[in-house]
């Protein structure tokens, strides 16, 4: 895979990012304004009966932001994809890449970047929030890898999207589902707080067990560490194929 | 003078409800998400009605106050969106040529809205109502909760008549969800007023009108009939259709005489 190729695409994708107040605030504004509402709204919850997590319900809900900001930082990532071939820039990158492969790999490197400025702000700002740390450092590595996996298995989605649609209509294709799949998880409480259909759907979401396991890290507390990065490792590995699946696509259609 | 001006709505009004109904796109997230995020919440935050002063035992009562809200803020995206799309094709520079009123198109503007409110609102009902929430005011209450919806969703699609005015693009338009996403999730949308612990949220929530409007929806699902919330509310929704109103005609004015 050419590694010029992958360093020209993410040197523009980050380019555009940082120069774009357009496209910058709201992958930045979006987290900072789920976690204000769920931690400052929802801090009531902590005190529901058979809610014990130990590092308080700020970092409780830290970790559903984070992961909710690795995801969606690899979606808009798949807009940036799409206004690409909707500008005709992509038929471009297609046509002066030796190793097309390149390409994509340049958007995931843009979409870490993007992500980790996003962590950065948001980190900063649960810490003068007042979010409680129990985990060490070892902890927290685990932590922020799961979100750069989940980035990762976010953007390749996005991007087999965006390849095979080549217009930003198919946004919605690209957010909904990422959107759903997140929400289906235990965002408010615990697993074992939730009860009916969505303690059934949430048992089986493969975001259940990153979630527990991140909430794990925060609190010092290590929870289905193998099982979540058996997942984490394995969902960019299939969607990497699907979003080769899709450079297929708009090599065909070139 | 009066007939003229009824026919110049009827006409828009009915251009305005086809295009409407006609945009799928429109419709159905409008209908999907909110009941989406009603079906999320009401199932994930049920251990709220555990708290010592929850007003009922059953979050989903609670919770169905919000997608009338939800489809409220949809309102502002499509109204705001239709005329933007006028403006960027030049559809109002060829009205501005003939001589009907700005008031007539800003109220024909908006019959796709009161059409999409009902729709939100009977879905909204019906689906809470079948997936088992309580309505304590009873079939006159269900009669109110569509008035007071479709009120809300009207009053909220003059904004986006204001920012597609100003703005004249679909793109700002489409841009100033974000802004009032954060309207209904820095109120009492998930927990009532009272049991909102973090002094700040409390406060923003307070002033919020939005948890105000979601408290009218919530005395009529909740507690019956309480005419002082249910007045608060209805007035808070006619005091932001005629701030609207006003700042669009004022918009409109000067967008025509640009054109």
């Amino acid at each position: 895979m050419s590694r010029k190729v992958a360093l020209a695409v993410a040197w523009r994708s980050i380019h555009i990012f940082l120069t774009n107040p357009a496209f910058l605030a709201p992958g930045i504004l979006f987290p900072l304004f789920f976690f204000t509402a769920f931690a400052g709204g929802l801090s009531a919850i902590a005190a529901a009966p058979g809610f014990d997590f130990p590092s308080g319900y700020t970092a409780f809900q830290f970790v559903f932001v984070l992961l909710q900001s690795a995801a969606f930082g690899g979606v808009f990532t798949g807009f940036g994809i799409a206004r690409d071939f909707e500008t005709g820039f992509a038929r471009r990158y297609l046509l002066a890449a030796r190793d097309r492969r390149g390409i994509v790999a340049g958007y995931a490197i843009a979409a870490l970047v993007r992500a980790l400025i996003t962590w950065t702000i948001l980190t900063a700002v649960a810490l003068v929030a007042g979010m409680q740390v129990g985990g060490d450092g070892v902890e927290l590595l685990g932590l922020y890898g799961l979100a750069v996996l989940v980035n990762l298995t976010a953007t390749f989605w996005a991007a087999g999207i965006a390849m095979r649609v080549r217009s930003i209509q198919g946004g919605p294709l690209m957010q909904f589902p990422v959107f759903l799949i997140l929400f289906l998880a235990p965002v408010y409480v615990p697993l074992d707080l939730l009860s009916g259909w969505i303690h059934a759907v949430a048992s089986v979401n493969p975001v259940t067990a990153l979630l527990e396991a991140g909430r794990g890290f925060i609190s010092g507390d290590p929870t289905a560490v193998a099982l979540a990065f058996a997942i984490a490792v394995t969902l960019p590995l299939l969607f990497a194929l699907w979003a080769r699946g899709g450079l297929k696509r708009a090599e065909a259609a070139a | 003078m009066r007939g003229i001006a009824a026919t110049q709505i009827g006409q828009l009004a009915r251009r305005s409800v086809l295009r409407t109904l006609r945009q799928p796109s429109q419709i159905v997230p409008a209908l999907v998400f909110p009941l989406f995020l009603l079906a999320v919440n009401s199932g994930g935050l049920k251990d709220a009605t555990n708290l010592p002063g929850f007003p009922t035992d059953s979050y989903l009562t609670f919770a169905l106050a919000v997608p009338f809200m939800q489809g409220a803020l949809f309102s502002v995206m499509n109204a705001g969106t239709d005329l933007a799309r006028d403006i960027e094709t030049g559809f109002l520079n060829r009205l501005a040529l003939t001589p009907l009123r700005g008031a007539a198109l800003l109220a024909g503007l908006l019959a796709g809205a009161v059409v999409l409110g009902l729709i939100q609102a009977a879905t909204y009902l019906a689906v809470g109502l079948l997936a088992g929430a309580d309505l304590a005011a009873g079939a006159a209450g269900a009669a109110v909760i569509v008035v007071l919806s479709v009120t809300v969703t009207v009053a909220f699609g003059t904004l986006g008549l204001v920012v597609a005015l100003r703005s004249g693009t679909a793109e700002a338009v489409q841009g100033m969800f974000p802004l009032f996403f954060v309207l209904l999730f820095l109120s009492s949308m998930a927990l009532p007023l009272e049991l909102l612990q973090t002094d700040w949220f409390h406060t923003v929530a307070s002033i919020n009108p939005v948890s105000y409007l979601l408290q009218a929806f919530r005395s009529l699902l909740i507690e019956g009939w309480n005419v002082g919330e249910l007045a608060l509310g209805f007035a808070i929704a006619a005091a932001i259709g005629v701030l609207g109103m006003t700042a669009a005609a004022a918009a409109l004015k000067t967008r025509l005489v640009r054109t």
